[in-house]
C-alpha cells in the first residue's frame, strides 16, 4: 500500500512539473496558451500583394508568385479565371505573361493543344504573397551567391 | 358555327353599351374622387406588392435561390466587404427604371412557371440549367451596356490611379474607348460559374 502511494505521489509530482516546464518554455501550442474556456484574439490579417511587380525567383524552377489579388477567382471544373488572362490565346488582349510552354506538354513532354490537365489547378503552385512578417529567420542562400563564394 | 362568336359578340356589346351610359345613381363628385381615392389605393397596392417582390427577403424565400446563388454571393465582394454597402439580388438582376422593371417581371412570370413546376428544384438540375440560366443574364447586361453594374460603378467616378496597374490598363484599353462592357471580363463575380466551354474569352 505504501509503496502504491508512493508511486501515485511521484506520478503526479512529475505530471505537474511537466506542465508547468511546457508553459514556461513557451511551446508554441494552437491555442496560444489561451485557457480551454476562452477564445485566443485572431492574429491580424494580412493584405495580399496587388502591386503587379514580378518578384525574383529563388531558384529557376520556383513557380513565380502571384503579384496581384485572386480573391473570387474561380478555379474549378467549369471555369478557370486564371487562364482567362494567362493562356496563350489570351495574352494578346490580356497583355499577361502566357503559362509557361512546360504547361503544355504532358509528363512524357508531348507538347499538347491546350493547358495539361495536371497543370491546371494554378494555385497549386502559384500564390499570392502577403505583407506578414516573416514568422521565422529564413536562411535561404541564393546559389548565385553560393556560386560566387560569398 | 358563327353562333359562339355571335354570342361573344353580344356580350362586348352589352358590357359596352352599360359602360358608355352616363351613370344613373352616382354623382359626379362621388365618381371622380371616389376614382381618385380607388387610383391612389389600387397603384399604392400595386407598386408595394411590386417593390415586396423586389427585396432579396422575397428572393431568398424560395429555396432555389437560397440554397444556390445566394450561398455562393456571400462570400463575394458585393455581399461582404470593408465598406459594408452591398448588392442585393435586385440590385443587379432587376432594371431600377420602371418601364424596364415592369418588363423584367413581366418575363419573371415564367420564373414563376418554374417554381411550380420544381424546374431547378434541386443542386443537380439547377446546375444541368445553370449555363442557359447564366447565359439570360450575360445577354441581358451585354445587351443594355452592363446598366445594372454602372448603376453603381460610373465611369466617370472611377479613379484609375487607385486601382491596381493591370485593372487601370484594362479599363483604359477597353472600358473606357467603349470596345467592351463590364460584363465581357466580369462573368462569375457573384456567383459560381457555369462550365465556361466554348464562353468567348474563357479557355
Amino acid at each position: 500500500m505504501k509503496r502504491f502511494l508512493v508511486h501515485i505521489t511521484t506520478a503526479v509530482g512529475l505530471l505537474a512539473l511537466a506542465s508547468t516546464t511546457a508553459l514556461s518554455d513557451g511551446a508554441a501550442t494552437l491555442r496560444q496558451g489561451e485557457p480551454i474556456a476562452s477564445e485566443a484574439e485572431a492574429p491580424k490579417m494580412n493584405k495580399v500583394e496587388n502591386n503587379d511587380v514580378k518578384r525574383v525567383r529563388n531558384y529557376p524552377e520556383q513557380p513565380p508568385t502571384i503579384p496581384h489579388q485572386t480573391r473570387d477567382y474561380e478555379i474549378s471544373l467549369n471555369a478557370n479565371k486564371c487562364l482567362s488572362c494567362h493562356a496563350r490565346t489570351r495574352t494578346g488582349e490580356s497583355q499577361a505573361p502566357m503559362v509557361s510552354v512546360t504547361h503544355y506538354m504532358d509528363r512524357d513532354n508531348q507538347v499538347l493543344a491546350t493547358v495539361s490537365p495536371r497543370r491546371y489547378f494554378c494555385n497549386q503552385c502559384h500564390v499570392t504573397q502577403v505583407t506578414a512578417p516573416p514568422l521565422v529567420e529564413n536562411e535561404f542562400i541564393d546559389v548565385e551567391h553560393i556560386i560566387k563564394g560569398e | 358555327m358563327l353562333t359562339p362568336f355571335k354570342k361573344i359578340w353580344e356580350l362586348v356589346c352589352r358590357i359596352w353599351s352599360s359602360a358608355n351610359r352616363p351613370a344613373k345613381h352616382l354623382s359626379i363628385g362621388f365618381l371622380t374622387i371616389g376614382g381618385f381615392v380607388a387610383g391612389v389605393m389600387f397603384w399604392g397596392g400595386f407598386n408595394t406588392a411590386l417593390e415586396y417582390t423586389n427585396t432579396e427577403e422575397f428572393c431568398v424565400s424560395c429555396h432555389e435561390m437560397g440554397d444556390n446563388v445566394f450561398v455562393e454571393l456571400k462570400p463575394t465582394i458585393h455581399y461582404s466587404n470593408r465598406s459594408g454597402v452591398r448588392a442585393t439580388c435586385p440590385d443587379c438582376h432587376v432594371p431600377h427604371n420602371w418601364t424596364d422593371k415592369i418588363s423584367r417581371k413581366m418575363q419573371a412570370s415564367k420564373e414563376v412557371w418554374g417554381k411550380l413546376f420544381g424546374t431547378i428544384n434541386t443542386r443537380e438540375k439547377f446546375q444541368a440549367e445553370r449555363r442557359r440560366l447564366a447565359g439570360h443574364e450575360w445577354d441581358r447586361l451585354k445587351a443594355n451596356n452592363s446598366l445594372e453594374c454602372r448603376n453603381c460603378h460610373s465611369t466617370e467616378s472611377m479613379d484609375i490611379t487607385v486601382q491596381s496597374t493591370r485593372a487601370a490598363e484594362a479599363h483604359q484599353a477597353f472600358l473606357f474607348t467603349g470596345e467592351k462592357t463590364c460584363i465581357d471580363c466580369h462573368k462569375g463575380i457573384a456567383h459560381e460559374l457555369p462550365d465556361m466551354t466554348g464562353v468567348e474569352g474563357w479557355e
